[in-house]
């Protein structure tokens, strides 16, 4: 319909809330936080035959001034919490967090003490991806939802100490109103 | 050489050194006393026939008995025989400390600090005794078997959220 009046008249009109958050989600940078296997298949998934730049994802910085979604690939331990904290807190905001297979999400296979049992006991996580590692197809699923969550929640004055989770049936975001 | 002159060789030498030895397959285990480990290391380096110059392992185990609980196992390789000889020297909990062979190979560094950190054996003289893979703040020892798999709760920090 936008698109319709935007060939008819030449303008459309929308909410600026709604066109900050199409922009953002259409161009989440990557800070690849690739420490372990997982990394492998996050590499896959920037190749040409997985292509993340599908979904505008493609500039993958290394350097956390330059990112939007952390993409923690690996087992995390107690010793490289804090270097993976640093990095997050280096990053600006508005930013979000996936966290990638197993090992991040839960420990993993590494039920040990030296071992983090889920990284969101340091860090809020947006999404989580299941696999051993997961496969490329996995984690642009993730990214997809990650892209819906953007556009289902504020643009700004959104404080980012607690995660939120994506509920099963995501209320609207605009709800309509009775005649 | 074979197995059986090394050992007639280093036995030659030092006697009260030598508590004990071992063959199995081929290998050959020799025990020492704690305190003479260093000069049997030397020795064993330095004799033109034996020359161990190669240092493959150091390592602890942790045997949990009443007395001499640790144990100490140096693998040493002679790049000119081809051979392998094991080296181990027991401790006791109370106070194990065990002296360092860095002195005779360099390459003792990382092994001894990976076994301070695991098994809590200090090694006396080592230059740089710290910690290899655990945090420096860390007050525990993991590889000890009285050690929980999961760990101490609240020993490691983790950063605040």
């Amino acid at each position: 319909m936008a698109i319709e009046s935007l060939q008819r008249d030449g303008f459309l009109t929308t909410r600026l809330d709604e066109v900050i958050k199409w922009a953002r989600k259409n161009s989440l940078w990557p800070m690849p936080m690739g420490i372990s296997c997982c990394a492998i298949e996050m590499m896959a998934t920037a190749s040409p035959r997985f292509d993340i730049s599908r979904f505008g994802s493609e500039v993958m910085r290394f350097t956390p001034r330059q990112c939007d979604v952390m993409i923690v690939a690996g087992t995390v331990n107690y010793k490289m919490a804090r270097v993976v904290r640093k990095i997050y807190d280096q990053m600006p905001e508005p930013k979000w967090v996936i966290s990638m297979g197993a090992c991040a999400s839960s420990g993993g296979m590494f039920r040990s003490y030296a071992v983090v049992q889920g990284i969101d006991q340091f860090i809020p996580v947006d999404v989580f991806v299941a696999g051993c590692p997961p496969r490329p197809e996995n984690l642009l699923h993730a990214l997809m939802d990650l892209q819906k969550k953007i556009q289902g929640e504020a643009s700004m004055g959104r404080g980012r100490g607690l995660p939120i989770y994506i509920p099963e049936n995501p209320e609207p975001a605009i709800k309509a109103q009775p005649a | 050489m074979n197995n059986g002159q090394i050992l007639d060789k280093l036995k030659g030498r030092y006697p009260e050194s030598i508590i004990g030895s071992d063959e199995f397959r081929g290998d050959l285990t020799v025990n020492v006393r704690k305190d003479d480990i260093v000069r049997v290391g030397e020795f064993l380096r330095s004799d033109p026939d034996l020359s161990f110059d190669l240092i493959v392992d150091a390592c602890g185990v942790d045997m949990y008995r009443p007395e001499e609980r640790f144990e100490v196992v140096y693998n040493i390789y002679s790049l000119k025989n081809k051979r392998y000889i094991r080296l181990k020297v027991r401790v006791g909990e109370e106070d194990p400390t065990v002296p360092t062979v860095t002195g005779v190979w360099p390459g003792a560094n990382w092994h001894e600090r990976e076994t301070w950190d695991m098994f809590g054996i200090k090694f006396a003289g080592h230059p740089d005794l710290r910690r290899l893979y655990m945090p420096e703040e860390f007050e525990h020892h993991p590889l000890r078997k009285d050690f929980p798999l999961m760990g101490i709760p609240d020993s490691l920090p983790l950063p605040r959220r």
